[in-house]
């Protein structure tokens, strides 16, 4: 544990914030420019999985358990919202027969 | 406290009354159980509170005040529900279920006093508001709305994390009396990562709010959603946004308000033109109120730009203003949808002549929304333009006694549409519950609007 902790401290902080925006922003491009929902999905889940990233190194630089935690909650809750989700598309699969979301367009989008 | 622990158990309590077919049960129980709720809440009235479970959840005033206005909104909306689920499934006591797990995460959203709390009560409404807005299984406009509740809602929650990361990353906690040490010790040279947080927190709670320029979803979910939820989204959920948004950045950010206030400024005027003009050409009543519900978010804005001791008083009166109001108009659609089938403006023609007390109901409603003195919505609007030009916004009040003006038309219309087109209809029955909230609902506008010194003066 503690070797694992000199390991991580001894790449740069800032190394982490933009490997974490990276993956951040890619998550948040594939939520704009793709077109099926599970692949809209993954990259939700890529944005908060980078979030997580995040907050286990400013966890262990800070030495304080907090962050880590957190990362359990955002997991819990991620978890949560998959089930949901996935529930929805599940059902809209059932009327439709697709999960292009260029058929949601009955609403004005 | 108390409130919490039973609007959390509630739902699980009328889980088993619908497995075990008490469904005449479920909507006394559910009634009994909020004003419980609420007893228990109000009694906790400066009771100089102190952040309890390791300064994770405070019971102030502020918190009491807010729980109380989203549990008054959600009972009203719950007398609307009489024999509206059973026209959707015969499963009802879910719908009630997960109604009261999303107010449980609103009273966590109103009384956080750390991030982590901030993030799970707003997880915990969002989910549950997922599946409302779905219910209709087959329904393919509900089946939408819930589809891009869902991915818009996942998706703003990014942000508003990635923020929390960053804030943590910069001050080392997630307390808001730890986060606003931090700002206060280091005013000149705290890290840009700070700030960076601070802006994707505001992306990610106007999101949730429904803010221009984020608003996107807000129509479409609003419109498919079953117009029971579409009340309760548009009250409750706001309501319990904004009180999150004031009570993060009363609580945090209020000492580094230069950076954030042009931001925020920018937000609010944007919001106000395009939920106005916007509204001005919808055919659709469901749609119009969508829209309004944008601009009075612009309107509640003032609040944060004009930060100040007297905020949480303002989003408060008006906040319950706009619930108020927004309920009657609500219940007034589901009624006449019921009748015609259709929510379009035609479909209020002549309905002055059949039901008087609809319309006037109605009447007093739109009055509020457009903010005509004498109601509760002129309150409203009143208290968060003199917040705004104690903080000398001068144009920022012009441009929204502007929008004001703009919303009159469209308001109007409905008004209009019920007294003076005529059409051939016939008289539509009220329920003795629908009788109750529009009737009790219309006297609380008006007596607000009269007397408002009984509720502007709690926090």
């Amino acid at each position: 544990m503690e070797t694992l902790t000199h390991n991580i401290q001894a790449i740069p902080l800032n190394h982490y914030i933009l490997l974490s925006s990276i993956i951040f922003s890619i998550g948040v491009i594939g939520v704009l420019i793709r077109r099926n929902a599970i692949v809209i999905f993954m990259s939700v889940e890529l944005m908060l999985n980078s979030v997580n990233l995040l907050l286990a190194a400013f966890s262990v630089y800070r030495g304080d358990a907090t962050g880590q935690v957190f990362v359990f909650f955002i997991m819990a809750l991620a978890a949560a919202e998959v089930a949901v989700g996935l529930a929805i598309i599940v059902m809209i699969y059932r009327n439709t027969n697709s999960i292009d979301i260029n058929v949601l367009n009955r609403l004005k989008w | 406290m108390s409130t919490l622990i039973i609007i959390s158990i509630l739902p699980i309590i009328l889980l088993y009354i619908g497995l075990y077919k008490g469904q005449k049960a479920l909507l006394p129980v559910t009634i009994i159980g909020l004003l419980v709720a609420l007893g228990f809440g109000i009694s906790q009235w400066n009771n100089n509170a102190q952040p309890i479970y390791h300064g994770m959840m405070l019971f102030d005033n502020f918190s009491v005040v807010f729980s109380s206005v989203t549990i008054i909104s959600t009972i009203l909306i719950v007398f609307l529900s009489k024999d509206y689920f059973e026209k959707i499934s015969s499963h009802i006591a879910e719908y009630y279920a997960i109604i009261l797990f999303s107010l449980a995460g609103i009273i966590v959203m109103v009384s956080f006093y750390n991030l982590t709390m901030l993030f799970i009560g707003i997880e915990i409404m969002s989910v549950s508001l997922y599946i409302l807005a779905g219910i209709k299984k087959s329904d393919f406009a509900s089946n939408e709305a819930a589809l891009k509740y869902f991915l818009m809602g996942a998706f703003s929650t990014g942000f508003l994390l990635f923020g929390i990361t960053l804030i943590y990353g910069a001050s080392g906690s997630f307390n808001l009396e730890a986060i606003r040490n931090f700002v206060v010790e280091h005013p000149h040279n705290i890290d840009p990562m700070f700030y960076t947080g601070v802006l994707l927190i505001i992306v990610g709670l106007c999101f949730k709010v429904g803010a221009a320029p984020f608003h996107f979803w807000t129509p479409d979910v609003y419109e498919g959603s079953p117009t029971l939820i579409t009340a309760f989204m548009s009250t409750v959920v706001k309501t319990a946004g904004f009180a999150a948004f004031l009570r993060l950045f009363t609580a945090c950010f209020a000492p580094i308000s230069d950076f954030w206030v042009p931001v925020l400024l920018v937000i609010t005027v944007i919001t106000l033109f395009i939920g106005n003009i916007t509204a001005l050409y919808q055919q659709s009543f469901k749609r119009m109120l969508a829209f309004s519900s944008i601009s009075h978010a612009g309107y509640l804005l003032f609040a944060v730009v004009a930060l100040g001791a007297s905020s949480a008083n303002s989003v408060f009166v008006y906040a319950t203003a706009y619930s108020i109001a927004s309920i009657i108009a609500f219940g007034a659609l589901i009624l006449v949808q019921q009748q015609s089938g259709s929510d379009n403006f035609e479909s209020f023609n002549g309905l002055s002549k059949k039901n008087p007390f609809l319309a006037l109901v109605l009447t007093i409603a739109m009055l509020s929304l457009a903010g005509i003195p004498l109601t509760a919505g002129f309150i409203g609007k009143f208290f968060m333009f003199t917040g705004a030009l104690n903080k000398y916004q001068v144009v920022l009040v012009i441009l929204a006694v502007i929008n004001a003006i703009i919303s009159i038309f469209y308001y109007f219309r409905v008004i209009i549409a019920m007294y003076f087109n005529d059409a051939d209809r016939a008289e539509l029955v009220i329920p003795v519950y629908y009788k109750f909230v529009l009737g009790l609902s219309a006297i609380a506008t008006i007596l607000i609007g009269i007397y408002p010194g009984f509720i502007s003066g709690l926090i």
